[in-house]
């Protein structure tokens, strides 16, 4: 941590990166040339790659974990005939890292009271959130083959029936909502659990989910964190092209948030992001993680896999690209 | 008879159970002046989100509030709340089946001034369309303050109709009815009229002019539209051959609807259904006359009440 700041310096010195405005801000903010140039160095050498996280099978280093999740993915969906590839895969860094080396919660018991929530409200990332699960211990891994099966508990949007899944999400723009409920309840009872909310960049066009920045800002809720899966794509084509989002951060900021940009393939980042949202006081936090859709299968990333099936060869390929790196 | 307000007694009943459970939470939207949420808010404003003009996101926030482990109240005008935030109503909370009581006042025709954007002719048609869904239409104040007392001690999504203004009583103060169960307030052999809501007493004032004609009503009224008493509809179609339905909320899917869907399976007898005939309101500086233009009124629901005995 003492050496990501020390970089930040450096970059700061050489006008590569931003700090935000408010005096509680403790994240860094990178412009362009600085995106490419952590980009350049850290996607191919992950920083916590090695380190060692708890799974259901023992402990594991973060990477195999990361490789092991994007693999029951791919399986998960081309098993299913149908499913979000492209927005799991660029989400699995980012929910392995809450799920693994962030988050209180108890696979024995998932209802337990003081457990951090986590809805992921770009529900169709499901099977993402299904791999982690099972991965943390909360279902048997044969389950995972289950996925949208008539009478199975891994439906095609997250449903509660699945151990371990706080909220039933789906239909876009709610999620956030429902964690000001789960935020403002945890207040009420003075407890110190924290909220998770996940949504799509493409979810921003849901006017509820500006309603309810709005809402968190007002009751000053800094128990929760959004992390935007910036991915770049929607259904139909690019978010500029289909209806632009951007200024993203700009305008979380004036709803009253702490912004911070991260890349959310950069674990140390993602990671370190989180602590600063744990130590900001008095507002909610946002965290616009710049992902890949389809990230880990070359050739899958962009939109190309955003709704279609990998068939057998494809997903022979991909399960061969996943083992090389 | 007296008037008296159901959200008044609404807004007492619930800082009464918001006094002995401190777990009830209660949401607004900017009306809670008109709600009478505000009585709860002045007693306990930290248990109180003023959520602002934004339907969908309260509707949301009780969500989460009752996942963990909160008995959220909601409440707003009723076009809004289930109307422009239904399918927050149904994404979010019915289909999760959550402890979330939703509460829509100004319902059909009773904010007459405001006009149609304000009426709401199709709330109970939107709520029990939906799956794991009570919803609660009660007759007058008394029996307004019964149903948020009972509905906040059973589990599950709630829907509680209630009307601006003030409507004649026909309970008491302290009456107890049966979610589900279909009151019966005067008995009868040749007509059912089954009411609800702010019609029950025009049910009854209809009642009163066929006796005087020689006709005699069993007056119901159908106090929960779901789940649906078909039992005592079944039993009304059977021993009095044929039914009137009164509401001030569209006749289709309203109580107009559940009802021929229940008889026509149970029963087949001849219906009729006074109610809003597929129009939208309209402004009205006095709600009588509109209910009159809209032919809610005891003559209207008398002569439907002779052309279905005809029918028979």
């Amino acid at each position: 941590m003492e050496d990501l700041r020390g970089h930040a310096r450096v970059l700061k010195e050489l006008k590569l990166i931003d700090y935000g405005e408010s005096p509680q801000f403790k994240g860094v903010e990178l412009t362009e040339l600085g995106k490419f140039i952590t980009n350049l160095t850290i996607e191919d050498e992950p920083i916590l790659a090695g380190e060692m996280v708890q799974t259901r099978s023992g402990a594991k280093p973060l990477g195999q974990l990361l490789k092991d999740l994007r693999r029951q993915v791919l399986h998960m969906i081309a098993n299913a005939g149908s499913g979000h590839l492209g927005a799991s895969l660029s989400i699995v860094d980012i929910l392995a890292i809450l799920y693994f080396m962030k988050m209180q919660h108890d696979p024995i018991n998932p209802d337990w009271e003081e457990r951090d929530r986590l809805v992921l409200s770009k529900g169709h990332a499901a099977p993402a959130l299904y791999a982690v699960l099972s991965e943390a211990g909360y279902f048997p891994k044969e389950e995972l083959t289950t996925l949208r099966e008539l009478g199975g508990r891994l439906h095609g949007h997250p449903d509660t029936v699945t151990p371990g899944v706080d909220a039933k999400t789906g239909s876009l723009g709610q999620g956030l909502s429902m964690a000001v409920g789960m935020a403002y309840a945890a207040k009420l009872d003075k407890a110190s659990h924290r909220v998770y909310v996940v949504i799509g960049d493409g979810e921003l066009h849901e006017g509820q989910v500006w309603e309810a920045a709005m809402t968190a800002a007002h009751y000053g809720l800094d128990n929760i964190v959004t992390i935007i899966d910036r991915n770049k794509y929607q259904l139909t084509g690019t978010t500029e092209e289909v209806k632009g989002v951007e200024p993203i951060a700009d305008k979380w900021r004036a709803f009253g948030w702490n912004v911070l940009n991260v890349n959310g393939h950069d674990h140390f980042a993602v990671l370190d992001a989180l602590e600063v949202c744990e130590h900001t006081h008095g507002k909610p936090s946002v965290i616009i993680a710049a992902t890949t859709k389809g990230k880990g299968v070359s050739f899958m990333e962009g939109n190309k896999f955003s709704r279609s099936v990998p068939n057998a060869a494809q997903l022979k390929q991909a399960l061969e690209e996943l083992d090389r790196r | 008879m007296q008037l008296k307000s159901q959200v008044d007694y609404f807004g007492r009943a619930l800082l009464e159970k918001g006094t002995a459970n401190p777990d009830i939470v209660v949401l607004d939207a900017d009306v809670s002046a008109s709600t009478k949420t505000s009585y709860f808010q002045e007693s306990y404003p930290e248990r109180f989100i003023e959520v602002g003009i934004s339907e969908q996101d309260m509707i949301g926030i009780a969500a989460g509030l009752s996942l963990s482990g909160k008995i959220p109240v909601a409440a707003a005008f009723a076009t809004f709340i289930v109307g422009r935030a239904w399918e927050q109503v149904a994404n979010t909370v019915a289909r999760q089946s959550l402890n979330v009581k939703i509460v829509g006042t100004h319902s059909g025709l009773t904010p007459s001034a405001d006009g149609e954007s304000h009426q709401s002719i199709a709330d109970i048609a939107v709520t029990r369309v939906l799956p794991n869904m009570v919803v609660e239409v009660p007759a007058d104040a008394a029996a307004a303050g019964w149903a948020t007392r009972e509905l906040l001690d059973r589990k599950g999504p709630v829907y509680l109709r209630l009307g601006r203004g003030s409507f004649p009583m026909i309970y008491p103060d302290d009456i107890e009815l049966e979610v589900g169960r279909a009151e019966t307030l005067l008995d009868g052999d040749d007509v059912t009229i089954v009411s609800t809501g702010s019609m029950v007493h025009v049910a009854l004032s209809a009642a009163e002019t066929l006796m005087e004609e020689g006709l005699s009503s069993r007056v119901l009224d159908m106090h929960t539209i779901k789940p649906l008493d078909c039992d005592a509809l079944e039993k009304a179609a059977s021993e009095t051959g044929c039914i009137v339905t009164v509401e001030e909320h569209s006749v289709i899917g309203g109580l107009g609807g559940a009802v021929t869907e229940a008889v026509s399976e149970r029963k087949p007898v001849p219906i009729s259904r006074v109610g809003i005939k597929d129009r939208f309101g309209q402004s009205s500086r006095n709600y009588q006359a509109l209910l009159e233009r809209y032919g809610l009124t005891p003559e209207a629901v008398a002569g439907a009440a002779r052309k279905v005995v005809e029918s028979k």
